[in-house]
């Protein structure tokens, strides 16, 4: 089987952009990634892409042109960035094709994401009575993480701190401004424990990926970014996710456990073997669980971390370099795409002002969300 | 015409007693609340009305639809949502009453009990909802 390299990769930056939908930014995205493998459109054997709420992908190539590609959907909730990488790199490691594109790209409305119970088999009262918010689910999952662990409600305010931090230095995020500890820790709740400074915003923004085979990502010549492994895995029994009206008394593990565990024997590496990490932190909250349900460090020892300045930019293990959802927004069909995008110009070198310093060689994306999806990737210069 | 139930086969009776919950006959697993389309594998139980506080959550902003509740930004008053263990049966989510949001402990003791959805409306025109409060 062939490796698989990431030989190119594009972005439009993620925020609030008037005037362009969706679909537009994804067509962006995909110019941008081509001129970044200066290659044409019609170099592109084949593509793998979806949004949550801007459409069918497919539908691109009448901006893109009409070159008769075999272009597949992808509509996998959170993880649908994730699962077109994933199903893109698959296509070339089979040896069926040499060059393809994974693209996601979205663009929410302002404000909490509006659900209906029935599309979750849920009853009208359930959402009559004031249960139907994904704020509430994040909300009482990190309450018991923090109670049973014995992290602090600081901690959540030191993700948020660094998230701002680091968005600050990144051109493709959408926050853009430092915040200090203090004011973050004293902003109005949400959902208990988590204030308003502790949960990423649905946005816009897309990403493209080109994937090329070994043998075509040499004869293009740019640094060679291998993606190791690409993972994606659903629930677990006991998991606890969003819009349960009951949960069992016996916890269990999580999606992002079994992607993980998978991920690490695929690419033949552990936790420690990671340069820098690109975490789901849809709240802060998810960036603190997710440390420990990937591997990276022990549950109840976040905290610490945080405090030492172990996943800052210059720590140990940099996580969510480019701000991570809470600074750049979370557009779900290209959340997950925006992880390994910042991976690769990270190894790269090219990430400027948020550059991780020391020459990353392995980089590390999870993305995890609803209905208890998760999707790891792994690259490796 | 009383305070009516916000929904059938949410409550044991009229009285509002207990929940009805969900009982799986193959894997003896238990869940609330009962399925939208019948199924023979499943058969409803009273779940239990005393548990403890697993988890908890406070709504500090007015809900969007289709929340049928009191949503006036100006006079909402935030909310407990708790994950409430039930002994040998499940983890029910449900709101928590007669405590205010600070108060609220893991592991506290709570007892069922049927709470008015919007507390200003009149006595005979009440929607019920099920809730916990401490013992």
């Amino acid at each position: 089987m062939s490796d698989v390299c990431i030989v190119g990769a594009g972005i439009h930056p993620f925020g609030r952009t008037e005037g362009l939908d969706g679909m537009d930014q994804g067509v962006y995205a995909v110019k941008q990634a081509l001129a970044d493998t200066s290659i044409a459109w019609e170099d592109v054997e084949f593509a793998f892409g979806g949004s949550s709420a801007s459409g069918a992908a497919d539908t691109m190539v009448s901006q893109l042109g009409l070159t008769g590609i075999q272009f597949i959907n992808v509509s996998n909730g959170c993880a649908t960035g994730g699962s077109a990488l994933n199903a893109a790199a698959s296509a070339i490691k089979s040896g069926e094709y040499e060059l393809g594109m994974a693209v996601g790209f979205d663009k929410h409305p302002r404000g909490a994401f509006n659900a209906d119970p029935a599309a979750y088999g849920l009853p009208n009262w359930y959402g009559e009575a004031g249960y139907m918010l994904t704020t509430q689910f994040f909300g009482a999952k990190i309450m018991r993480y923090l109670h049973e662990n014995g992290l602090s409600t600081e901690a959540l305010g030191r993700v948020s701190e660094k998230a701002f931090r680091n968005g600050a230095k990144t051109d493709h995020a959408w926050r853009r401004s430092e915040v200090d500890l203090e004011t973050i820790m004293n902003a109005p709740l949400i959902s208990d424990p988590l204030n308003k400074y502790m949960f990423c915003s649905p946005a816009e923004g897309a990403v493209a990926l080109i994937l090329a085979s070994e043998k075509k990502a040499k004869e293009l010549g740019g640094p060679m970014i291998r993606l190791k492994t690409s993972v994606m895995r659903t629930r677990p029994p006991g998991s606890f996710e969003v819009f349960a009206a009951s949960i069992d008394n016996e916890r269990g593990g999580t999606a992002t456990e079994l992607a993980a565990k998978a991920a690490f024997e695929q690419a033949g590496m552990g936790p420690e073997d990671i340069d820098v990490a690109q975490l789901q932190d849809t709240e802060s909250g998810a960036e603190i669980m997710h440390m420990a349900e990937n591997g990276f460090c022990p549950h109840g020892d976040q905290e610490k971390w945080l405090i030492e300045g172990r996943t800052e930019i210059n720590g140990a293990l940099p996580v969510n370099t480019d701000g991570g959802c809470l600074a750049c927004g979370e557009p779900i069909g290209a959340s997950g795409l925006r992880q390994v995008y910042e991976n690769v110009i990270q190894l790269r070198g090219t990430a400027g002002e948020h550059q991780v310093p020391g020459d990353p060689k392995t980089a590390y994306t999870q993305v995890y969300g609803a209905p208890g999806v998760a999707a790891v990737t792994i690259l490796q210069r | 015409m009383g305070a009516q139930p916000i929904a059938d086969n949410l409550f044991t009776d009229d009285n509002m007693t207990a929940l009805v919950g969900a009982r799986n006959k193959q894997t003896g697993q238990i869940f609330f609340p009962l399925p939208l389309t019948p199924n023979d594998n499943i058969e409803p139980i009273a779940l239990a009305t005393r548990g403890t506080v697993w988890t908890y959550t406070v709504q500090r902003f007015p809900p969007k639809t289709p929340y049928a509740g009191p949503a006036d930004p100006v006079n909402f008053k935030p909310y407990v949502v708790a994950y409430v263990s039930l002994p040998g049966q499940t983890m029910v989510e449900s709101r928590l009453t007669g405590v205010e949001p600070e108060d609220v402990k893991i592991g506290m003791e709570v007892e069922f009990t049927a709470i008015p959805l919007d507390p200003d409306a009149p006595a005979d025109q009440q929607i019920m909802i099920h809730a916990f409060q401490p013992v």
